[in-house]
């Protein structure tokens, strides 16, 4: 067994950007592995349920080309993790053709592992139905229905299908939906080092430069694990870390700062002990790891709900802001009445939101001052983009024509800043799974697919 | 009496997965790290109430080691995680407003 694994993290999301200094620095540590988190759940359930990513190709080129450049050129083993942002089959796609795309502008040849994530809706009924299933905290439970409605269903894959790939001899993997730490985890786990110490160092080293100071999601870290501890040392020299900023970073969108559930297990770092190594770096010691009894995968899901059209529009007239409830509440019964029985059959929802009052935080707003002016979001989701426009249309003019007690500036409540006022916003999803599944093997979940570039 | 959001240096909310907030609460000093924990206005309850969920679904988490406290509760907005209709954050990056005015002893 080799003494210590380097591991180059190049950023915290595939399309962030990154310094080419800091690329260049990792390539030059000579690491055993170079990856990226490529996706997140973060932006909502749009980019699972429709195929698509919230970085653009181009950006996506323009970080993978220097990195995959790099590692191949020098033999480094380079992995994407959650590739084209959710992970599922048209993710997992569009990040291959900009692989293909580099390879060939390049001349780049190498064994090419692909682990796909997604997950068969049989097999996710099959769960349901032996009581296999649990929802996440927080999560509402599942039915036959939120299954099958789904346009896609990932699992987030594990270390091990990672390790299938090494040992079949990939040397560069594209994966769906991942584990965050799986991605980095995978390698040194599999070369023998403790899964507790690789679990925890990936947990950090996921975010990229984000647990240093200054944090970075868009620039590199260098991860070196040994036998009873590990580093982590930004790329940039500019950047350091704390062993106060790594602890942190740990508690960063983990709903328990002290324990990480990954399916190998739970990694507990109460006992952890962070250390100032050197001017730049951290040495990170005492995470315990506490093995699953029962292997457990979490389903992703997303479905279609709708189409949303929306309006924006001001209110500068006192008396509409005090009485912004009392228009809200005619308009939603003004649509009601002048809808076709058919489009109200066919289910429709109006929201409102008020910015400048109450928009980011709805009735859990503490302050009551009475602003001066208030933005107005008029929300429409209804079946189809046809609907959704038509029930808008008719709540914008209800709005804006509406009588209300006490009202002086009779010719419109509204000012808007757009001619034509109205817009489309696409298809509206929401996560119809969010579940843990039980799971037998995962290699037979997610299998890795070799193919020579 | 002091702010909450006077008293941390960093104070911030993040979703934690489709179906929880979670937000994180750092002090540069322990004496107002502690000045909050002991705080008889900072309490489970408070904050439950402030974001009108059941006290049972707060999970009020000290981290002495960076002098932090993390609450964990579950997302308010969207009617089915993060992102679905009538959510008003998606990420969940501002859901800490209603406790920046929290007034500490």
């Amino acid at each position: 067994m080799t003494d210590e694994i380097r591991i180059v993290s190049v950023n915290g999301m595939l399309g962030y950007g990154y310094e080419l200094e800091s690329l260049k620095a990792g390539i030059d540590s000579k690491p055993h592995l170079m990856g990226c988190d490529a996706g997140s759940t973060d932006p909502g359930p749009y980019y699972l349920g429709s195929g698509k990513s919230l970085v653009r190709t181009d950006q996506i080129y323009r970080d993978l080309k220097p990195a995959l450049v790099g590692a191949v050129r020098n033999q480094i083993p380079f992995v994407i993790g959650s590739a084209g942002f959710a992970g599922a089959k048209p993710n997992v796609e569009l990040t291959l053709d900009v692989v293909r795309r580099i390879c060939r502008e390049e001349g780049l040849h190498f064994r090419l592992g692909v682990i796909r994530s997604d997950v068969d809706k049989a097999t996710v009924l099959r769960a349901l139905e032996m009581d296999e299933i649990e929802p996440m905290p927080g999560a509402p439970s599942l039915t036959r229905e939120l299954i099958t409605e789904s346009t896609h269903i990932v699992g987030q894959i594990g270390t091990e299908p990672y390790i299938a790939a090494f040992e079949k001899g990939a040397q560069v993997v594209i994966a769906g939906r991942s584990c965050d730490t799986a991605i980095y985890a995978a390698m040194p786990i599999w070369r023998g080092f403790d899964s507790g110490l690789a679990l925890h160092m990936s947990k950090i080293m996921e975010c990229g430069a984000q647990c240093a100071i200054p944090l970075a999601p868009n620039d590199c870290l260098l991860g070196t694990i040994r036998k009873d501890h590990f580093l982590v040392r930004p790329l940039a020299a500019n950047r350091i870390c704390t062993p106060e900023s790594v602890a942190a970073h740990t508690m960063y969108e983990q709903g328990n700062p002290f324990l990480l559930y990954e399916p190998e297990g739970i990694v507990d770092i109460r006992g952890a002990d962070f250390t100032q190594a050197d001017r730049q770096s951290v040495r990170v010691s005492g995470s315990s790891f506490a093995p699953t009894p029962r292997l457990k995968i979490k389903l992703e899901g997303a479905r279609r709900i709708g189409s949303r059209a929306f309006t924006i529009a001001g209110a500068r007239d006192r008396h509409v802001i005090d009485n912004l409830d009392v228009i809200e509440r005619a308009v939603g019964d003004a649509v009601q009445r002048n809808l076709n029985p058919e489009v109200i059959r066919a289910g429709y929802e109006l929201h409102f939101r008020y910015y400048g009052k109450n928009g980011v935080l709805g009735e859990l707003e503490p302050s009551m001052v009475s602003p001066a002016e208030v933005g107005i979001l008029i929300e429409a989701i209804a079946p189809t983009e046809e609907l959704a426009s038509y029930v808008l249309s008719l709540a914008r003019s209800s709005y804006l024509h509406c009588p209300f007690p006490g009202r002086k500036a009779t010719a419109g409540n509204l000012a808007f800043p757009f001619s034509p006022s109205d817009f489309c916003g696409g298809d509206v999803y929401d996560f119809s799974v969010y579940h843990l599944m039980n799971v037998k093997d995962q290699n037979s979940l997610f299998p890795v697919e070799l193919e020579t570039i | 009496m002091a702010r909450l959001g006077d008293l941390a240096s960093v104070i911030r909310s993040k979703n934690a997965g489709p179906f929880q907030v979670t937000i994180d609460i750092m002090f540069a000093d322990a004496s107002e790290y502690r000045r909050t924990l002991e705080s008889p206005r900072f309490t489970s309850a408070e904050i439950a109430r402030r974001y009108g969920i059941a006290e049972e679904d707060v999970a009020l988490i000290p981290f002495e080691r960076v002098r932090a406290i993390k609450i964990t509760i579950p997302r308010r907005w969207g009617s089915r995680g993060s992102g679905s209709a009538g959510d008003r954050d998606v990420y969940g990056a501002q859901q800490h407003g209603p406790l920046v005015d929290l007034e500490i002893d």
